[in-house]
């Protein structure tokens, strides 16, 4: 047996005749970030709703922090802190307010309540906005005080569905870091994301196709097993250095890019693939580069296609 | 560029209460152009948007659209123009095909167009098998892709996106962006907001917003190239972990633009002119170091580093 704070086993969910979860099974260890991934409509949101005891499945089993998520769903929701993807905030009360209702809602009152909205409101650096509108805060802060929301009560597991969705990329690293030092004092964190980059925070990654779990493991797993080879940025015309490479066997992809191609060509294969290029294009200019997430994501839900 | 503008934003300054949200926004943008507007929140994307739309009136400055006022009804540009707010509403107890029929006859779509139009947007989104659901059981990012669907039935001289991709897939988001480009080669202009850089390096041409105005503009492409910085690919050394890596480079303050953790590594963006010496420093703690070439992603970081007021999360 392990510690596991997440454990599923063949967990499946239908609505009608439709199949959005189907024999879903892995565990998530204490202090762990775990990034799901998929396509739209692949299954996460509904997969964290069974999590969090707000959706029963229609077969299988899961446990959150040793509670059966069927049986105590009530057990469940005192002990995670879950950020819906249509998290929703009152746009007219104050960010005070807000927490004040919220905390309420999870039995919190009186001088613990205070004492915990203190503290939240200082871990997600709100306390300058504490007493704005919600609705004046741009986008990304009411993000913050939807996570402040979700701490209130300090739950070790925390369930961010999509939390950082229309968020730019210096605001999206803020968030994650407050997140990763949530994990560094303990918590375990579950997180659905359709920026991959993001994805290179977790520890392990698993990628859902149609309502099944596809591909599981950490993202240098994951990239050796679905986006092998060595990849290169060639600078140069793209048309033309497409054209020469694209058929070469051993290639296996190619993408354009303002000013070039990107390519990713099985082991042993370079030599041959980057004479084609340079007869194609003598000038053109060769850049080391690696796989990346999105390259496993689109091999996966390629795959999962099939 | 002799080509005449679709759009002209200039001299754009308003206020909300207190907050001064534009301020001396200007741009133009031309036929066949995709235009991306990028920036932090706060920085003044959707007022611009909403001015362009006709819905707010600036306090100061003008937009015209095709020489016209998009405040005057009378300057008939509201038909030359499409429109799609970051919340799109939908009918959420119609089915995703009553949906779309509802805006092709507000668009004033012909049958034959419409079920042309309809079926290729179905096709790019995957939304096809699920056209008699309805709105309010699709998942977050499908209605999200109804809603962009719903707004690209119409093919206007204008099509102006706020945020049309937020919470769609990396495979729907190409595909859809390979249909924008479609667009534009047949002359269309389209301005889009965005808070992914790929799609920002895919545009013409992008506008980065910071305060209400431009501080930036180009062609990604000779963005990225005039870029000074250098992107380090930094893995740790025997023994030592990520968090030695940060400890190192949290001695270097200023030098140091953005660091992002990479699989086993850390992606750092530094100063040009610090990179060797960095580097160096790095080696020493037996870390291994690879220079990598800058995108889109780095340069906006680096941007937005440099014009922040070093304000904490
Ligand atoms: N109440 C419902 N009735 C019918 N179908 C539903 C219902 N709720 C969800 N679904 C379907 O289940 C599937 C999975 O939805 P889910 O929200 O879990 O996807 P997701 O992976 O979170 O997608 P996204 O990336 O867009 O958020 C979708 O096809 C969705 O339309
Ligand atoms: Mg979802």
């Amino acid at each position: 047996m392990t510690d596991a704070v997440i454990r599923c086993r063949d967990l499946g969910r239908t609505f009608g005749d439709f199949h959005a979860v189907r024999d879903v099974t892995f565990e998530v260890p204490p202090g762990e970030i775990f990034g799901y991934l998929g396509a739209n409509g692949a299954g996460k949101s509904t997969t964290i709703r069974i999590l969090c005891g707000l959706l029963s499945p229609s077969s299988g089993h899961a446990e959150v922090a040793g509670f059966d998520v069927a049986k105590d769903p009530e057990a469940v929701k005192r002990r995670i802190g879950y950020m819906s993807q249509k998290f929703s905030l009152y746009p007219d009360l104050t960010v005070e307010e807000n927490l004040d209702f919220f905390g309420g809602a999870y039995g919190l009152s009186g001088r613990t309540l205070r004492a915990r909205i203190d503290a939240v409101v200082d871990e997600v650096g709100l306390r300058s906005e504490r007493k704005a509108m919600t609705s004046s805060l741009p986008g990304g802060r009411q993000q913050r005080v939807a996570l402040a929301n979700a701490l209130l009560h300090d739950p070790r597991i925390l369930f961010l569905d999509e939390p950082t969705a229309g968020v730019d990329p210096a605001a999206r690293r803020e968030f994650l870091a407050l997140v990763r030092r949530r994990v560094q004092a303990g918590a375990t964190v579950f997180l659905t994301t359709h920026y991959l980059d993001e994805a290179e925070y977790c520890r392990r990654v698993g990628l859902m196709v149609a309502g099944r779990l596809v591909a599981l493991g950490t993202p240098a797993e994951l990239k050796a097993a679905w986006a092998p080879g060595d990849v290169r940025v060639l600078r140069g015309a793209p048309t033309a250095l497409g054209g020469a490479v694209r058929p070469i066997p051993g290639v296996l992809a190619v993408q354009s890019l303002g000013g070039g191609i990107r390519i990713r060509v099985e082991a042993g294969r370079l030599d041959t693939v980057l004479a084609a290029a340079r007869s194609a294009d003598p000038d053109v200019a060769v850049e080391v580069a690696e796989p990346t997430l999105d390259d496993v994501f689109l091999a996966v839900v390629q795959g999962g296609d099939r | 560029m002799g080509e005449t503008p679709v759009a002209v934003v200039s001299g754009l300054r308003h206020r909300y209460g207190t907050t001064l949200a534009l301020d001396g926004m200007a741009f133009e943008v031309r036929p066949g152009e995709l235009y991306g507007l990028i920036g932090p929140d706060g920085a003044g994307k959707t007022t611009t948007v909403r001015a362009l739309a006709g819905l707010l009136e600036p306090n100061e400055g003008t937009v015209r659209i095709g020489g016209g006022d998009p405040l005057d009804p009378r300057s008939g540009v509201r038909e030359h123009l499409g429109y799609m707010p970051q919340r799109f509403g939908l009918y959420r107890d119609l089915s995703v095909d009553e949906n779309l029929r509802f805006f092709g006859d507000l668009f004033c779509l012909d049958r034959k167009t419409f079920l042309e139009r309809r079926d290729r947007l179905m096709t790019i989104t995957r939304l096809a098998p699920f056209l008699a659901r309805r709105a309010d059981a699709l998942s977050g990012g499908m209605y999200k892709k109804l809603a962009l669907s719903c707004a690209l039935l119409h093919q206007p001289d204008l099509l102006i996106l706020d945020e049309p991709t937020n919470g769609v897939d990396p495979v729907s988001r190409g595909e859809l962006w390979d249909l924008l480009a479609d667009f534009t080669t047949q002359g269309m202009a389209v301005l889009v907001t965005t808070s992914y850089m790929d799609e920002a390096a895919r545009c013409s041409r992008v506008g980065l917003a910071s305060g209400g105005r431009l501080i930036l503009e180009g062609r990604p492409a000779d963005l990225v190239a005039a870029f000074g910085d250098a992107v380090l690919r930094v893995e740790p050394g025997a023994g030592a972990s990520t968090d030695d890596v940060e400890a190192t480079l949290a001695r270097e303050g200023r030098a140091i633009e953005a660091v992002t953790p990479l699989g086993t590594g850390l992606r750092v963006v530094v100063r040009g002119d610090d990179a060797d010496r960095i580097t160096a420093r790095l080696e020493e703690t037996t870390a291994t170091v690879r220079r990598m070439t800058p995108g889109f992603e780095d340069l906006y970081l680096a941007r937005m580093a440099s014009t922040s007021t070093g304000e904490g999360p």
